[in-house]
């Protein structure tokens, strides 16, 4: 994403002689830029967050009587930074939509957060038609997933379209408040006629997407960040043996001049899925490994056996994150990189003027509305994905999340969007991993601590992060 | 511009006239329900409006043979507390409205039967198990079902002894049904020796993956969830997915087949505890059932038998009031004091009998496991444990009872 949509102006200049040199010109401003800027912003955070917990662990080592706080720390910390990201991107893409339509017409549409809702809804409906007629057989995973997302966008692009036209477009000189009230009056309408088109055709609210009876998308993929390891410290710290949690296993190993036979860690599954710690923690007489039974040196075998940090990672979360990655490329390519993208920047920078210059400038803003729209919808749909089930009420929260996101990064700044997004979600998830080991505090307060921090931030900084993006007068 | 006019003063004569009219009938007795008829509880909540006007078109024929129409009103109290106070404002201005069969939600029933309690208006609920529903001593709220202070404990007391886990992870919504519901259930579980890793709350209700991760770290035998369907369904869907391996449990609030519905096959092996078994269970409710499916289409959803009972038993005690004072409309109070003095009523659930805090003296409590991921096959949940305990006001009174010979043995 090019921070300054106006400035990245110049970039184009550079001279492109050779085609070759143009190529590599275009691969490197459209695709790996901005994946580099992603990746940064993903682990400044995640670095960032990462040392402020291992922080208060050295601050607080036991918040509660038996909870080492920095063990339980590196134990989650795979798991929090996935969970962190990929919540992240959905909050990004929302916040998209927040702060494009900014951009161009300096107003807030609080509307947009339904362009979300009407997305999850319409990603559960064309997933639970392709199920429920069971096309599923016949169509490729990628295949459903590429037309769920894409429908979901094309219906809530529309309809931010429509919106913006009957109800935004009357308004546009009228005072501020005015559209910013009819906005939210459009989300109410949203809400509550979608919850009546879903009684009346489902006779259901909760909107359940068949996420869950599709094999492949509910089977978790397990990431090992450690492998298991057995002895560790407590024997001089030498690294006795090391299991992979892939399915390796090893029927013998020894431990100094003692050798262990019929000793399975790793692979092993026990009542047909793959052993964990908490089994060989719990393992009972009978099982394949009794560590009580067996002592080395006088220390049971159960307290040399270290934790394994396998991470489930969940094939919708990739997904998330793949997608997101994807669209906003085609985000960065299309503002940045085609005649229709300049007509947009120019409408944002100076509306009047832009008209002069023969650009239209209503279909400029009818196409920021879509654009929006589609990304919330989008966003929507992989988010209905990821958790599973929906209702016409779930764009609420996650609406105000990424308008936070949006001004914590900079309102009007498509980087900042990305950058707060991916901040957001990453503090929230460190904070619901860590919040929870402190007696009277907890994960129910969670949001206090989220958005003192985008006080602080904005105090600081009161236009975000990144800063509201300047217009370049020329 | 002026016809518009005209049409605004039409409507809103028409609207004061109706209003007028309905005011003026005498020989109206009018049941009202308060329940969730949209939102993500509305599954429960509709088929208990069902169920009540099933209850007043079976069984108010001998109130209406003495001259007397019996209608139904019913509410949607969206399962939010300031929604039930403003129904219930609305309901006690109707003076013919006699009796209220609701709510779902304690959190609901507690500030909304304070205006029933002013208007002496009879509250009969079907569904609340929070102990301060009937704790305030209300002459005119009851219920038929069973109390979460001994609901949790029945759950915590199954897992530490028939399941046999060491630890648990104890999660609740921060409502009163789910928070109070957890707390006891903590009680229970830390006097009988249960570690108790995590006490946490949420309101969250799409997204648990960031509160997972904690859990997948302590990696507890057993997670209890004090919450309703709508969001636990989702929170174990996700748990399963995340490699949560340990079991699951919760309360009533679990219990509808919108849960295996949300949670699919990660529902199977949820153990949850009931104050109302499904009305399967019970043998005098069979003709209910097929009653019900005949009229609505679909089996009922848990505390619909429950509804039609609460719905009974206002009905017989209006007409016993009437009989007794010769055919004269009585009033709310006669009807409170009617209500409450139900004695071995005979219903579909078994014999019920007030205490003087409005608690069936004899509570049933249930531990039922999830076999399907199927909604469909709600029904055929097992039941893994049935016990029956008494209400806390007449245990105390059986513990003086059985005091009393050693209190007095010299007389």
């Amino acid at each position: 994403m090019s921070s300054q949509l106006a400035a990245s102006e110049t970039v184009n200049v550079p001279s492109s002689s050779s085609p070759l040199n143009g190529i590599g010109n275009w691969i490197v401003r459209y695709i790996l830029f901005p994946i580099g800027q992603m990746l940064a912003f993903i682990v400044g955070a995640a670095v960032l967050l990462t040392v402020i917990s291992y922080l208060l662990a050295f601050l607080f080592p036991e918040p509660r009587p038996g909870i080492n706080l920095a063990t339980q720390i590196t134990t989650q910390l795979p798991g929090m930074i996935i969970t962190g990201i990929s919540i992240g991107f959905v909050y990004s893409m929302i916040a998209l939509g927040y702060t494009l339509v900014y951009g161009v017409l300096k107003f807030i549409n609080f509307a947009h957060s339904e362009m979300f809702m009407v997305g999850s809804v319409i990603g559960f409906e064309v997933m639970r038609r392709v199920f429920d007629g069971g096309y599923l057989g016949a169509w490729s995973p990628v295949l459903l997933i590429v037309v769920t997302v894409l429908l979901a966008m094309l219906v809530s692009g529309t309809l931010a379209v429509v919106i913006e036209r009957v109800a935004y477009r009357p308004l546009r000189g009228a005072p501020r408040l005015v559209p910013l009230i009819t906005a939210i009056g459009i989300s109410y309408v949203l809400i509550d006629s979608t919850r009546a088109i879903m009684t009346v055709t489902r006779n259901d609210f909760n909107l359940t997407y068949p996420t869950n009876q599709i094999e492949w998308l509910s089977t978790p993929i397990p990431v090992s960040f450690q492998g298991i390891v057995i002895g560790g410290s407590n024997i001089g710290g030498q690294l006795i043996e090391q299991i992979d949690a892939d399915g390796t296993t090893y029927d013998t190993f020894a431990i100094g001049d003692e050798t262990f036979e019929n000793v399975y860690v790793g692979g092993l599954t026990l009542g047909g899925r793959p052993i964990r710690n908490s089994d060989v923690r719990n393992l009972t007489v009978g099982e394949a490994i009794t560590p009580e039974n067996v002592t080395v040196n006088g220390t049971a075998l159960r307290d040399l056996i270290e934790i394994a940090n396998v991470v489930n990672v969940r094939v919708t979360s990739i997904i998330v994150v793949i997608s997101a990655v994807l669209m906003l490329l085609v985000l960065n390519f299309f503002v940045n990189g085609t005649k229709l993208g300049r007509g947009i920047r120019a409408v944002s920078q100076d509306q009047a003027t832009a008209g002069l210059m023969g650009i239209n400038v209503n279909r400029m803003i009818a196409l920021t509305f879509f654009i929006g729209g589609a990304f919330g919808g989008g966003a929507g749909a992989l988010f209905g994905m990821n958790a599973g089930t929906v209702t016409p009420y779930v764009g609420f929260i996650p609406g105000v999340k990424a308008f936070t996101a949006a001004v914590l990064g900079g309102i009007g700044n498509v980087t900042g969007a990305l950058l707060g997004g991916l901040t957001l979600g990453l503090i929230e998830s460190f904070l619901n991993g860590v919040l929870v080991y402190f007696p009277a505090l907890g994960q129910r307060y969670t949001d206090i601590f989220a958005f003192s921090v985008l006080i602080l931030i904005l105090i600081f900084r009161p236009s975000g992060i990144l800063g509201e993006r300047v217009d370049e007068k020329v | 511009m002026r016809t518009t006019r005209i049409i605004v003063l039409a409507l809103v004569l028409v609207l004061a006239v109706g209003a007028v009219a309905t005011q003026a009938q005498d020989n109206v007795i009018r049941i009202a329900s308060q329940t969730p008829l949209s939102g993500p509880q509305s599954v429960l909540g509709i088929s208990m409006r069902n169920a009540v006007e099933l209850a007043v078109e079976q069984l108010a024929g001998p109130i209406e043979e003495l001259g007397f129409t019996v209608e139904y009103v019913p509410f949607d109290d969206q399962a939010t507390p300031d929604v039930g106070v403003s129904n219930a404002q609305q309901i006690v201005n109707d003076a013919s409205i006699l009796a209220v069969i609701g709510h779902l939600n304690s959190g609901v029933a507690i500030p909304s039967s304070e205006v029933y309690n002013d208007n002496d208006l009879v509250m009969v609920s079907p569904a609340n198990t929070n102990p301060l529903v009937t704790d305030r001593g209300y002459p005119t709220v009851n219920r038929v079902c069973g109390r979460d202070d001994l609901q949790g404990p029945t759950g915590a007391t199954f897992a530490a002894e028939t399941l046999a886990v060491s630890n648990v992870y104890i999660l609740h919504d921060t409502t009163a049904y789910g928070q109070g519901l957890a707390e006891f259930f903590q009680e229970e579980a830390i006097a009988l020796g249960l570690e108790v890793l995590g006490f946490e709350g949420t309101e969250e209700a799409s997204t648990f993956e960031g509160i997972l991760q904690p859990i997948l770290a302590l990696e507890p035998e057993l997670i209890y969830f004090g919450g309703i369907y709508s969001q636990t369904g989702i929170f174990i869907a996700q748990a399963r997915a995340a490699g949560y391996e340990g079991l699951f449990m919760g309360g009533d609030g679990f219990d509808s087949s919108e849960f295996a519905a949300l949670a699919g096959d990660a529902a199977v092996g949820t153990y949850y505890t009931s104050v109302a078994a499904p009305a399967t269970v019970y043998p005098a409710a069979e003709q209910f059932i097929t009653d019900y499916t005949d009229a609505y289409g679909e089996a009922p959803q848990p505390f619909a038998v429950q509804s039609y009972v609460s719905t009974d038993i206002v009905l017989q005690a209006v007409l016993s009031l009437l009989e007794s004072n010769g055919g004269v409309l009585p009033t709310r109070a006669e009807v409170s004091a009617a209500v409450r003095a139900t004695e071995n009523y005979e219903g579909l659930t078994g014999a019920i009998t007030f205490d003087d805090n409005g608690d069936p003296e004899v509570g049933l409590y249930y531990v039922i496991e999830v076999v399907s991921g199927d909604p469909d096959a709600w029904s055929e949940n097992t039941i893994t444990a049935e016990i029956e305990l008494p209400s806390p006001l007449m245990a105390s009174m059986m513990m003086e009872e059985e005091m009393m010979p050693e209190a007095t043995p010299g007389s």
